[in-house]
């Protein structure tokens, strides 16, 4: 006899419980430590906090942890979290040229003030596989001789030195009394404004903008591209509260901050010269900075007079599938039940085939 | 190194890149697809050129690498690194001591001899790449030797700029047949491929392309009769080394448009400086605080 | 009952077919050029050493092997290169990707072999013929990519149309089949893109 499918509960919590022992592996082993994944997996907890939107070590470990290793449910259990916190206020904008530099690079000229800092980089490591980090423990250890690459002193950024002679596009700040955009309180429009591309692009992810960058190197919407200068390191933030009126310190950040410089032939307004485009991470995160300098570029074609024609000038269809927790949650939810619908369908094509059937027999 | 290969690559994998050399060689500028491999670098990073220089590289060879011109850049020395370890060859940063000479982005300014092989890093081989995106077009381009796009590209140029304002990876057309992307090298570079003595090999690890200009092969950079090809000047002098026929890199010393120019060649500016050559060793001023 | 033994190939598989790629890619990018391929050990009749060791460092199982009846009937010859090179051996020369002619007087015209096609120029067939002798200073004169005004190459036993046929061959470009000759331990080479005049 049938009997229709009940227990969803039951079954949920026995997935749970599964899920939470696969998650801890096998007990013979020591659990891993929030310290740990933020020491010595920072790149997985940078990512996390760029795309979680959330600058936060500890929670992102966490988040880390929770997900076993999976990122982009690491960033949206982060993010998760970010949305339920109270907002203080808007910080003061960075200001990257005061960064306290522990890498920063050209492409654009072989040696430069502030000089190239190769930092701690997989640049230039050969992908052989190490086979003493294998072993337990730390055979290899470093000893701890601090951050020999760190700079303190200011840093002019190559787009200034260009900015000087006049050969790249002036960036105009924004009127500093109109409101900075935000994706998480109002949604989308398009056209949209710069502010906001570069919001959704920073908390895009990375793999979409990876493959979007790509593609514009590969002839879809071609920018000729140039890394002008890549810096990570340390910078400060500061808000004005309210009842101060001035500027406060309220810590620092490490970001990763990418400045393209891209050909640009002049339209019937603008003379010839070089135009920019931007990215900027939470923490060590230069291919993510690098590919959102790309699209942020490429997205700037209407504004340059140049005639979009590839998928990553394509506003529309850019913004609206960087989210990779949007992304993610709709394109599993496929795994949801659609009996429902699905026996709609079944209904239609029955039909369908049905008359098809006759017109062919012509009774 | 214990673990691999003569040259990292395996045997059968060498074969089939020297196949494909042999056939680039013999349709000059036909870019030959090949079965590249992932290398122990990234891709963009050379992998075409360490794969052509690794099938065929001997224990004799004397290996020089370049980027933008100099020996000391980290890619340059990363890659000479990897052939040094993998190889034994003995290095050499002097062009002329070279047997082969990997490059990224120049051509020596000493001319290379009969006994040299220049071996190109190539990002993107198709020149028509940024007309027409897709293979399938630009394949049957190149076989119906169709190329009116590129002329009305550069027209387009003129007509804007009233010259052609490619300054780097500027077409050329190889052996009146096959037009051919010189890598991103500068303008400045074309006319050394024209009958240039020395085998040049070009290698696209990420695109799987390899192709061939052989010694003495026509290699004419596109342009028109009334808007021949120009390549860079300087109105500097080697700031080192007082050259004035060598390509110039610019070196920033201030952030008030302080400027100095250098040979991008530093084998060739240290050569000069040895043989008695100075420059003014002194930089100059760009922009809005000189005197123009 | 032993079976027939099988020679050695390249003493030093890496090293040798290092030198020997070398020496053909000189050869294949300097048309007309002489080389001497040094060191090689023998090869089995009727293949020439340098026949035998362009083989051995070019062909495997991936580039399907046409060889005339003269190979293909010295029984050790034909084992020899199943055995080193792995390469399957086709029936038609439309179907090679290399081929070895020991007899060139009886070698089937040059556009039996495969050319290739317009979109992929490359998929042609590299053709190695034995001949008596080569000479560098007498000959059809040369020119085209790889000669810097003029080179010369005088070929003793080709087949007796050989000229019209590379000159065919060249007609076709950039289609058509790469020669590369061999005498005794030279080699010399006449690429598609060769221009020969009598």
């Amino acid at each position: 006899m049938y009997v229709a499918v009940k227990g969803g509960e039951k079954a949920i919590a026995a997935a749970h419980r599964l899920l939470a022992e696969r998650r801890r592996g096998d007990r013979a082993h020591p659990g891993i430590t929030l310290k740990q994944i933020a020491e010595q997996l920072s790149l997985a907890v940078d990512r996390v906090m760029s795309e979680g939107s959330l600058y936060d070590r500890e929670l992102a470990a966490l988040a880390v942890k929770q997900a076993r290793g999976d990122l982009v449910e690491a960033i949206f259990l982060l993010r998760a979290f970010r949305t339920t916190l109270p907002r203080f206020g808007v910080t003061e904008p960075l200001d990257t040229g005061a960064m306290r530099i522990s890498r920063r690079i050209s492409a654009t000229y072989k040696d430069l003030p502030g000089s190239q800092v190769l930092g701690p980089t997989f640049d230039y490591t050969h992908r052989l596989l190490d086979f003493e980090l294998a072993e337990e423990g730390d055979p290899n250890s470093v000893s701890a001789a601090g951050d020999p690459g760190d700079v303190d002193e200011r840093v002019p950024r190559v787009v200034e030195l260009l900015d000087h002679e006049g050969l790249i596009e002036k960036e105009e700040p924004d009127d500093p009394d109109r409101p900075v955009g935000d994706l998480t309180r109002e949604p989308l429009g398009f056209p949209a404004d710069r502010d906001v591309r570069l919001q959704n692009l920073a908390r895009g992810d990375e793999g979409f903008l990876l493959a979007l960058g790509y593609s514009t190197q590969r002839g879809f919407g071609s920018t000729h591209p140039f890394a002008g200068e890549i810096r990570m390191g340390q910078v400060s933030v500061e808000l004005v509260p309210e009842e101060l009126g001035f500027a406060v310190d309220i810590g620092d950040l490490t970001v990763t901050e990418c400045e393209m410089i891209n050909q640009f032939k002049g339209s019937a307004t603008e003379p010839p010269q070089f135009t920019r485009g931007y990215g900027l991470t939470f923490g060590e995160g230069e291919r993510k900075a690098m590919a959102m300098a790309l699209v942020d570029r490429a997205l700037r074609c209407r504004e340059l007079g140049e005639e979009p024609s590839s998928p990553a000038q394509d506003e529309e269809f850019v913004l609206y599938h960087t989210d990779n927790v949007e992304a993610s949650g709709f394109v599993q939810h496929l795994k949801l039940p659609h009996y429902v619908d699905f026996q709609g369908e079944l209904v239609t094509v029955r039909e369908l085939r049905a008359e098809a059937r006759q017109r062919k027999t012509g009774t | 190194m214990r673990g691999y290969n003569f040259a990292y690559l395996d045997e059968q994998t060498k074969r089939m890149i020297r196949r494909a050399i042999l056939k680039a060689v013999a349709v000059p500028g036909y870019q030959v697809p090949f079965g590249s491999r992932e290398m122990p670098l990234p891709f963009g990073w050379g992998t075409g050129g360490i794969q052509v220089t690794a099938s065929i590289i001997g224990a004799d060879d004397v290996l020089k690498v370049i980027d933008q011109g100099a020996d000391d850049t980290t890619n340059a020395v990363s890659i000479r690194r990897f052939f040094a370890l993998t190889t034994g060859v003995r290095t050499t940063e002097e062009t002329a001591e070279a047997s082969i000479i990997q490059t990224r982005h120049r051509i020596p300014e000493k001319p290379l001899t009969a006994d040299q092989i220049l071996v190109y890093q190539v990002p993107i081989p198709e020149p028509l790449r940024w007309l027409e995106a897709r293979e399938t077009e630009t394949r049957k381009m190149h076989a119906l030797a169709e190329y009116g796009v590129m002329h009305v590209k550069l027209y387009e140029d003129i007509a804007t700029h009233g010259r052609i304002a490619t300054s780097y990876n500027y077409p050329v057309l190889v052996n009146e047949r096959h037009v051919m992307a010189p890598s991103p090298i500068p303008k400045f570079d074309n006319p050394k491929m024209d009958h240039m003595p020395a085998l040049q090999l070009f290698g696209a690890g990420r695109e799987k392309r390899i192709y061939a200009v052989p010694p003495y092969t026509d290699v004419k950079s596109l342009d028109f009769e009334d808007y021949p090809f120009e390549k860079q000047t300087w109105e500097h002098a080697c700031a080192l080394c007082g050259s004035r026929d060598s390509y110039l890199d610019e070196v920033v010393t201030d952030d008030r448009g302080g400027r100095m120019f250098v040979c991008s060649d530093t084998d060739y500016c240290a050569e000069r400086r040895d043989a008695g050559h100075v420059g003014t060793g002194a930089p100059v001023t760009y922009g809005a605080d000189a005197a123009e | 009952m032993a079976g027939p033994v099988i020679m050695p190939g390249l003493a030093d598989p890496v090293a040798d077919s290092q030198s020997v790629f070398r020496g053909v890619l000189h050869a294949m990018s300097r048309p007309g050029t002489i080389v001497h391929l040094a060191g090689l050990g023998e090869a089995p009749a009727p293949l020439s050493p340098a026949a035998a060791a362009l083989c051995l460092s070019l062909v495997d199982h991936d580039t399907p092997l046409w060889l005339d009846c003269a190979v293909a009937g010295g029984q050790g010859a034909a084992d020899f290169l199943r055995f080193h090179c792995g390469s399957p051996v086709v029936a038609r020369p439309e179907e090679a990707v290399f081929a070895v002619v020991a007899d060139a007087a009886a070698m089937p015209p040059l556009s039996s072999f495969d050319p290739g096609t317009p979109e992929y120029p490359d998929r042609s067939a590299t053709v190695i013929i034995q001949v008596a002798g080569l000479a560098d200073d007498a000959g059809m004169r040369l020119s085209g990519p790889g000669i810097e005004a003029e080179a010369r190459l005088r070929v003793d036993g080709a087949p007796a149309d050989l000229w019209d046929w590379v000159r065919d061959n060249h007609g076709l470009y950039p289609c058509g089949v790469d020669i590369v000759f061999a005498a005794g331990e030279r080699i010399a080479a006449l690429p598609r893109s060769t221009r020969v005049e009598g």
